[in-house]
């Protein structure tokens, strides 16, 4: 399933540790970057790259909440809700996306342009409410700005 | 106060080397080299330096069991994974300070005889990890990491190792699992990372924060540094200010400095006049303070004795609007979504927590929910394999300890009294 580029990429990842279990965490992200999420075949990929067990990277995988166990939209949106971003009214910027993209929590909109997940804080308190998307971080959210910002992203 | 650790960062290339250089940086390295390994593990001692992951504990302490041990290889492992809510101090020394980071990490390698160096950094922080890996890259360049630093036949290797999103791997025992890779589940203790850490060998996990001080107590000498701050807890310290101030941020003050001192001088008061109703001083794992109860130094040793922690600084405010039944729910949510689930009172406790405070935010409290919640509370108290229990625990502890009436008024009235609906 992988190619020579991924399997050279996840080699270079193993030398720098003294066992290759360590390699594991970093070998998932690679998979989930390559396919968007990790699917059973993709951990099994990995499982071979890293000759360890398929259960020991489900195991793994499961435990961790940014790695995805479905496909997900092309624009994923974390944001948070947590006390500093709460207390700051994320809770209606949640409720915003909701209604305007008609997408659930845990969920991706129809048209695959949107994955929507409540994130545990991000660390950007100081400029709640907070979201990332993809790697992005957009701070200070109001219920103006927010699409405005997702406009942004197709 | 001139800032140590913030210092340079409104330059806006404060990440780059060449711009690190330009203040002095790598010279601490330098210095360092020319001392004795004992020589650095003392000036930390004399500094009084103490870990700033929320625990407290005294680096030169924790440096000198893992110094101590004959096995070889030992590790250093920074823990930058900075999960805490309401905690975003690290994420400026990460972005915009790396290099001070990684020089304070190449002395620390060399005091321990650790020779690999890991940076375990939250999966949400991507911007970071770029920064980081581009100044690790600099740093190789300019020989103050690699096999050969500074041509002293000193050896330091780094390596920044991604998390995934979970919160428990801020418990350094966590951390070491997931960092081999495994389910970040907490380790029971003893024994210690000191001695049986990440590949079973001595590990030190250090707060950025923490190795981020090391440049400077090398620069000025563990006594000058023991001058900052209050007697028994020392030098500066990162407070992050969040939630209804004017003026949120990350400020850099002397440690001891008071928690009114933080809200009202520093970060502007309470935003638009409102009143202040409770704040949680170092972050959600620290119990609530209401709002007469403000008037305490910020220290380790200081806080404990006014109810609650330091924790990581993390001062989150919460004016006189915020509904204190909201803001338990929410954070029983979190508690119970990070639960590792190794521990049952824990797993279970958390759960039953969250789905009390569920019922009572949602108007369908019952009588006696209070009692219940203080039972579950003092259950899971003392009896889990790493503090987050604990954490959740004394979350509900302290608001019905302050907020009780309220709480009550939201069961009889089976509504949020402070709704204005």
């Amino acid at each position: 399933m992988f190619n020579e580029t991924i399997l050279k990429e996840i080699d270079d990842i193993k030398v720098r540790y003294p066992d290759v279990r360590s390699a594991l965490l970093p070998a998932l992200y690679i998979a989930q970057k390559e396919y968007g999420w990790l699917s059973s075949e993709a951990m099994a990929a990995v499982a071979k790259a890293l000759d360890l067990p398929e259960a020991a990277v489900r195991g793994t995988a499961s435990f961790y909440s940014m790695f995805r166990h479905r496909p997900a939209g092309r624009n994923l949106i974390q944001i948070c809700t947590n006390v500093s971003c709460l207390i700051l009214g994320a809770e209606k910027l949640v409720d915003l996306l909701k209604a305007r993209y008609g997408v659930e929590p845990g969920g991706t909109t129809q048209d695959g342009r949107f994955s929507l997940v409540i994130m545990e804080c991000i660390g950007a308190c100081g400029t709640a409410p907070a979201m990332l998307v993809n790697t992005d971080f957009h701070e200070n959210l109001t219920e103006k700005n927010i699409e405005e910002i997702l406009g942004k992203y197709k | 106060m001139e800032t140590i650790l913030l210092k340079n960062i409104e330059n806006p290339n404060s990440a780059e080397i060449s711009e690190y250089l330009k203040t002095g940086g790598y010279r601490n390295l330098s210095k360092a080299l020319a001392l004795k390994p004992k020589d650095i593990i003392e000036e930390t001692k004399k500094a009084g330096l103490r870990g700033r992951g929320g625990a407290g504990f005294p680096t030169a302490m924790k440096w000198s069991f893992a110094a101590a041990d004959p096995k070889f290889p030992k590790y250093l492992v920074c823990n930058a994974d900075e999960g805490e809510p309401g905690t975003f101090k690290d994420r400026p020394l990460l972005e915009k300070n790396p290099h001070l980071l990684i020089e304070g990490m190449a002395i620390s390698g060399y005091a321990l005889g650790a020779e690999y160096g890991y940076i375990y950094l939250r999966g949400e922080y991507p911007f970071a990890k770029d920064v980081l890996n581009k100044a690790i890259k600099q740093a190789y360049e300019k020989n103050y990491l690699g096999d050969n630093i500074l041509g002293k036949n000193i050896k330091f290797h780094l390596t920044v190792y991604q998390g995934a999103g979970a919160y428990i791997c801020g418990e350094e025992t966590a951390l070491i699992e997931s960092l081999e890779g495994r389910r970040g589940q907490p380790r029971s203790k003893p024994p210690f990372p000191v001695n049986f850490g990440a590949w079973n060998m001595p590990t030190i996990v250090n707060n950025v924060e923490t190795l981020s001080n090391l440049p400077y107590v090398i620069q000025v000498g563990g006594e000058a540094y023991s001058k900052i701050g209050s007697k028994d807890c020392t030098g500066p310290k990162l407070f992050c200010v969040s939630g209804c101030v004017e003026k949120p941020g990350v400020y850099e003050l002397p440690m001891g400095t008071s928690l009114k001192e933080i809200i009202y001088n520093h970060a502007g008061g309470i935003k638009n006049g409102k009143k202040l109703k409770a704040v949680f001083p170092g972050g959600i794992s620290t119990p609530i303070l209401p709002a007469d109860k403000t008037d305490c130094p910020m220290d380790f040793i200081s806080m404990p004795r006014h109810g609650s922690m330091l924790g990581s600084g993390a001062v989150i405010v919460m004016d006189e609007s915020v509904c204190m039944v909201k803001v338990a729910y929410r954070a029983l949510k979190f508690f119970e979504h990070e639960s590792c689930g190794k521990c049952t009172p824990c797993r279970e406790g958390t759960d039953w927590l969250r789905k009390i405070l569920e019922r009572i935010e949602h108007g369908k409290g019952r009588e006696g929910d209070i009692e219940l919640l203080s039972q579950v509370a003092d259950v899971i108290y003392g009896r889990t394999f790493c503090p987050l229990g604990d954490s959740a625990a004394g979350l509900v502890m302290s608001m019905i300890k302050y907020f009780k009436n309220e709480i009550e008024e939201h069961i009889k009235n089976a509504k949020c009294v402070m709704s204005k609906e």
